[in-house]
This record gives structure tokens, sequence and C-alpha cells, in this order.
């Protein structure tokens, strides 16, 4: 992995960083590189309330803004950004004031790697809007100051137009660290991050592929 | 919040009847739904902070329940609620959870906008 001078993560949820990224993010850490996670939303629309429920509509935000700011501790991350957009609301926004505001992100912590969504290819509307706004946002600036940008994607007919990743990152080193973050989550990851840590004693070779193999796509200007 | 008990809904909700109020209103089958089943139609409606007032309203069925409120001009409606609370703002919170706990429709009636 190349070593980075500042990497930019923009999502639009808590939780989108910790099951495709967030072993990247410690390996970019741990080389002594700054992250900053620009979340857009409090995942205020998240469906998981358990049974019986531990939180209502308006106590949800609450606890995932805890369990993100806990996710960014175990993660190491300084700077974390919570920008005050509402879930499922972000493909609704103006598209160039959008952009903008997380042009001036970029524009202030001058990245030499951005990490999002691939648009189009990233199945939930909230995260292709987010990739969107941050592909517009980059291509304001001349190409010669273009930072890098890893995209995610894993839409069913992504590997069908786009090609595989070209980028995979291992972070089987930083593994405890991933999981602690996917944990972190407890709102949303409770079930899946015990069935998860049952599939990797058992070392099934597809969760761990998926655990250990960070994929992203460079996007192409 | 804990299972829906209709005495109790019914009460609050005349508590709220014939003055403004602010309603949430939101049903959703999820954003993933057609991700994990390409043969699922995802549907869903969501309202926040209509400001209404109804001159009655109603809790009915045997569990999960269905809500109605009528209005001078029409009617708000949900279906499917298991459970509720009043919060620390007074404000009657409905909401129906699937079998997984996974909520799948809200109806919130609030005297103050929602945040
Ligand atoms: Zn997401």
């Amino acid at each position: 992995m190349e070593k980075e001078r500042h990497v930019l993560v923009i999502f639009p949820h808590p939780d989108d960083e910790a099951f495709g990224v967030s072993g990247t993010i410690s390996l970019h850490i741990d080389n002594g590189t700054p992250v900053t996670y620009a979340c857009l939303t409090l995942g205020e629309m998240g469906r998981n309330m358990g049974n019986p429920p531990f939180a209502t509509r308006e106590t949800l935000p609450k606890i995932r803004k805890e369990e993100l700011e806990e996710a960014a501790r175990v993660l190491g991350i300084q700077d974390l950004r919570m920008l005050g957009f509402r879930d499922k609301t972000v493909e609704f926004e103006d598209e160039e004031k959008l952009a903008n505001r997380l042009g001036v992100i970029i524009g202030e912590t001058n990245p030499s790697l951005i990490i999002t969504f691939y648009p189009g290819y990233a199945v939930h509307p909230d995260h292709d809007a987010t990739g969107a706004a941050v592909i517009r946002a980059v291509k304001e600036l001349p190409a010669d100051k273009r930072p890098k940008v890893h995209c995610v994607a894993f839409s069913n007919n992504c590997e069908e137009e786009i090609g595989q990743a070209d980028v995979v990152n291992d972070v089987s080193a930083v593994a405890d660290r991933k999981i602690a973050a996917i944990k972190a989550h407890a709102s949303q990851t409770q079930l899946m991050a015990a069935n998860m840590e049952e599939s990797i004693k058992k070392q099934e070779p597809e969760v761990l592929a998926r655990m250990y193999k960070e994929r992203f796509w460079t996007y192409n200007f | 919040m804990e299972p829906a008990v209709k005495e109790h809904v019914q009460k609050e909700i005349d508590r709220l009847a014939n003055k403004e109020v602010f309603i949430h209103l939101e049903t959703t089958n999820g954003a993933y739904a057609s991700h994990f089943d390409e043969s699922f139609f995802s549907s869903g409606a969501y309202i926040r902070n209509a400001k209404l007032v109804y001159e009655h309203g109603k809790i009915t069925g045997k569990g999960p329940y269905r809500v109605g409120l009528k209005m001078n001009f029409g009617w708000v409606y949900a279906e499917g609620i298991t459970h509720f609370e009043v919060d620390e703002e007074d404000r009657l919170l409905l909401a129906g959870h699937d079998f997984s706990g996974k909520l799948a429709v809200a109806l919130q009636i609030s005297e103050t906008p929602f945040e």
C-alpha cells in the first residue's frame, strides 16, 4: 500500500466505513497518515431496533452517533466530521451545493487519497449520491491537483460493468481493529458480528476473503 | 419501547386530538431489499413534521394494531403497530417492528416539531 499524505474518507452512514474500509483506514493510521472521516448522516432511518426494541426513531441517531465516535476511537481516527445531513435524503439534496460542501473539506484537508462509494454501483441511493458528489467536487479541481479516488462498489452488476477492483488491500494484520470497528456499531451489527466471528473461527474461506481483503476501484476521471 | 397497550395508546391519541400537532409517518422495507432479493419490489414513504389537526383518532385490531387519525379534510393511517412509547417530551411514538426486530412502520405525534 502506498504511503499517503492525508486520507479523506467520505461516506453517508455510520458503519459504511466498518465493513469495507476500516482495515485500510487502520493500515494508513499505522503508517502515520492522518485520516479524516466525513460522515454525512447519522443513519437516522436505520431499521434495526431489536426485539424487544432498544431504540426509537428519535433515539436511534443519538445511539448511532456514539457508535460512530466509538468506531473512530478504536480505529484511531483523529478527525471525525458529522455533516448533519439526514439518512435517505442525500440524493434529494441540491447536487451543486452538496459537491461544494464536500469541496470545502477536500480543500481544507488536501488529501492525496479520497475513499468513497462508486456512484451507480453502491446500492443505497445515499451511497451513490455521496460518491457522485465527491466525484463532482474532485472534477472541479485542475487535473494535476486531483487526489486519487478509491471507490467501494458492491452492486450485483458491478464487476460486469466496471471490471475487477484494481486495488486490493490485505488487512489481515489489523483484523482485530476491523472487528472492533464493526462491533462498535452494535445497533446495526450485533447479529452479523456474532456470525462473522463464528465464521472466522471456522476459517470459512468466503468470509475470510471478504474480511481480510478490502477492494477498491480507482476512479478514472 | 414497549408492546402497544391499546387502552394506553388510545388515551394518548385522545390527549393529542384537536390541537396542532406534528406527524412523523414512515413505512419502509429498507434500501437493500432489492439488492438481496432482486425479485423484491422495494417501496416506502416518509413524511416528517407534517403539521395538522385531527379531530379524533383510533387504535384498532388485535395486534399488530392499526391507527387512524381523522382530520377535517382527510386521514392519517398506519398499519402493523406493535410497540409504543410516550417519551420524555410527551411525544407519542408508535412503531411496528417485524419478526426480526426491524422497523417496518412508524407513526409519531408531537406538539413540537421533531428534530
Ligand atoms: Zn450505508
